[in-house]
């Protein structure tokens, strides 16, 4: 079980949260102007590293608030959470 | 040379207390460079690798596993075969994979324990019975052997399920493949790399590779912890490290990994002589030679490189197998472990060309890539000797994700395999 830290709630256990994959994906301004190539990049293409991962949860039973956690995908190790809109506290990886 | 395994061979090297069996396949230096160099020696790549020496000739080809061959998902599978896919190229696909599986274990001369048990897959309320009816008419209608069953015939045929109304997953019937069942895992691995190994294709374990080498855009060879190999092709059959391979690459691709689970059990009495499944609980049930309950779980939700499951995930699986076979509920689970699964968006393969000139990718099975080994492998030769796809897979490109046709199988391959 993972224990996971909410910023606003705290450390609470993994079954508390639901998973919303790779963050710091931005919808494109103008979808329109994309090409296919690039609406399929935004769409479906992750990165899904194997190691450190910027990552969204979803306190869903909880305070029902979305944010970021920084994860090890090999170790599952939990560096660090942090607010929807804010950066990883050292930047981008 | 590859020693037939025969009843006459059995005898002849009983008289010598077997000790004059020689090693399934040899396990060779890496060669300075090959036609095609396979990376990943699971139960496809190894496939892929028989088949192109079977089927196209291609026989300077070389395996390369950074383990153990079979050591992967190939070993970590729950061994359920069944083609009972809903849309016309899935069926198509996994429907060849089961004709092979049928003719395998003799085309081998491995025995791959492949028994046609049947599979049930459960529906617990009005609309999966529906969904079922669809999905069964539509095989049918591709010539997949289908069945629907109603509540009463099934408590008739599986008696220690609970049918009962009042059951926490009431099982109003089921959708009924009798050509599915299971096979052995590890023997697959090993009768293809036997098979493989005999026609000449080196296995290389214990090669990692770090690097793939390109030439203005065109691959060369790849790089491994075992020095520079030369490669015309390179085909990646990773499963869950996809990503990363075509990482070294320098492609993208729309697949996300995740651990999905297994557990047995300790060996009982033979009680359950088919496979049950149920998506909607995420979980299903058979039971192996050797007498273990073998029971898999969904995926963990998060993405995951560490081969080990979560502990929520088996609480939730074993909770849903005790409230549908009560009579399981003291049984006490030997093992558990987790594999890697390379999930895609719709719940469908990648096989076909990448980006790069001369590498080819076959992955995205998810959580049911056993039982298509042999179709895949079929079909990923066939498109590395041919450098064009195979008609059957000629609609799971990489190229589909930037086209829009999407393959939407999550209603038979969601989780359950």
């Amino acid at each position: 079980m993972l224990e996971i830290p909410c910023p606003w709630c705290g450390l609470r256990c993994e079954s508390e949260f639901s998973y919303g994959g790779e963050a710091h994906i931005v919808r494109p301004e103008n979808p329109e102007a994309l090409n296919d190539e690039a609406w399929a990049d935004y769409l479906f293409m992750r990165k899904n590293p194997r190691g450190p991962h910027l990552e969204q949860w979803h306190h869903v039973y909880g305070c029902r608030r979305w944010f970021n956690v920084k994860r090890d995908t090999l170790s599952y190790r939990i560096e660090c959470s942090y607010r929807v809109g804010e950066q990883p506290p050292e930047g981008e990886i | 040379m590859m020693t037939k395994y025969s009843f006459f061979n059995l005898v002849r090297n009983a008289l010598g207390h077997h000790e004059g069996w020689a090693p399934a396949w040899r396990s060779p230096e890496p060669g300075k460079q090959y036609d095609v160099v396979i990376i990943g020696g699971g139960g496809h790549g190894l496939a892929t690798a028989y088949y192109l020496a079977k089927e196209h000739g291609i026989t300077n080809v070389a395996v390369l596993e950074k383990g153990w061959i079979g050591g992967g998902n190939t070993g970590r599978n729950t061994t359920i075969v069944r083609s009972n896919y809903l849309w016309d190229e899935a069926a198509h696909l996994y429907e060849a994979s089961m004709k092979l599986w049928e003719g395998l274990s003799q085309d081998l001369n491995f025995n791959l324990m492949f028994s046609q048990r049947g599979v049930y897959n459960l529906g617990h309320n009005l609309q999966d019975m529906r969904d079922i009816r669809r999905r069964v008419d539509a095989n049918r209608l591709n010539g997949i052997d289908g069945e629907v069953v109603d509540g009463i015939e099934l408590k008739r045929r599986i008696p220690i399920l609970n049918t009962s109304p009042n059951s926490r997953y009431p099982v109003l019937g089921a959708s009924f493949q009798a050509r599915g069942g299971t096979a052995r895992h590890d023997a697959v691995a090993w009768g293809f790399a036997r098979g493989a190994d005999s026609f000449g294709v080196d296995i290389i374990q214990q090669c990692e590779v770090i690097g793939i080498r390109q030439v203005n855009g065109c691959v060369t060879g790849v790089e491994t912890n075992r020095g520079f190999i030369g490669a015309g092709k390179v085909g990646i059959v990773v499963a869950g490290n996809s990503s990363v391979l075509a990482g070294l690459a320098g492609f993208r691709l729309p697949i996300s990994s995740h651990p999905l689970q297994a557990l047995v059990s300790e060996p009982l009495k033979p009680v359950l002589d088919t496979v049950v499944m149920s998506n909607a609980v995420h979980g299903y049930i058979s039971q192996s030679d050797k007498g273990d309950l073998v029971v898999g779980a969904g995926i963990d939700s998060f993405n995951g490189y560490g081969q080990r499951g979560s502990f929520p995930v088996i609480e939730g699986v074993l909770a849903a197998i005790k409230a549908l076979f009560p009579v399981f509920s003291r049984v006490r689970m030997n093992r558990q472990w987790g594999g890697i699964v390379d999930t895609t968006p719709d719940a469908c393969p990648i096989i076909g060309r990448t980006p790069v000139k001369g590498v080819y990718i076959n992955c995205g099975w998810g959580t049911g890539g056993f039982k298509a080994t042999p179709g895949s492998g079929y079909v990923f030769a066939h498109t590395l000797a041919q450098e064009r796809p195979h008609s059957l897979n000629e609609a799971f490109s990489l190229e589909r994700f930037t086209s829009g046709h999407l393959i939407d199988e999550h209603g038979a391959a969601g989780v359950a395999h």
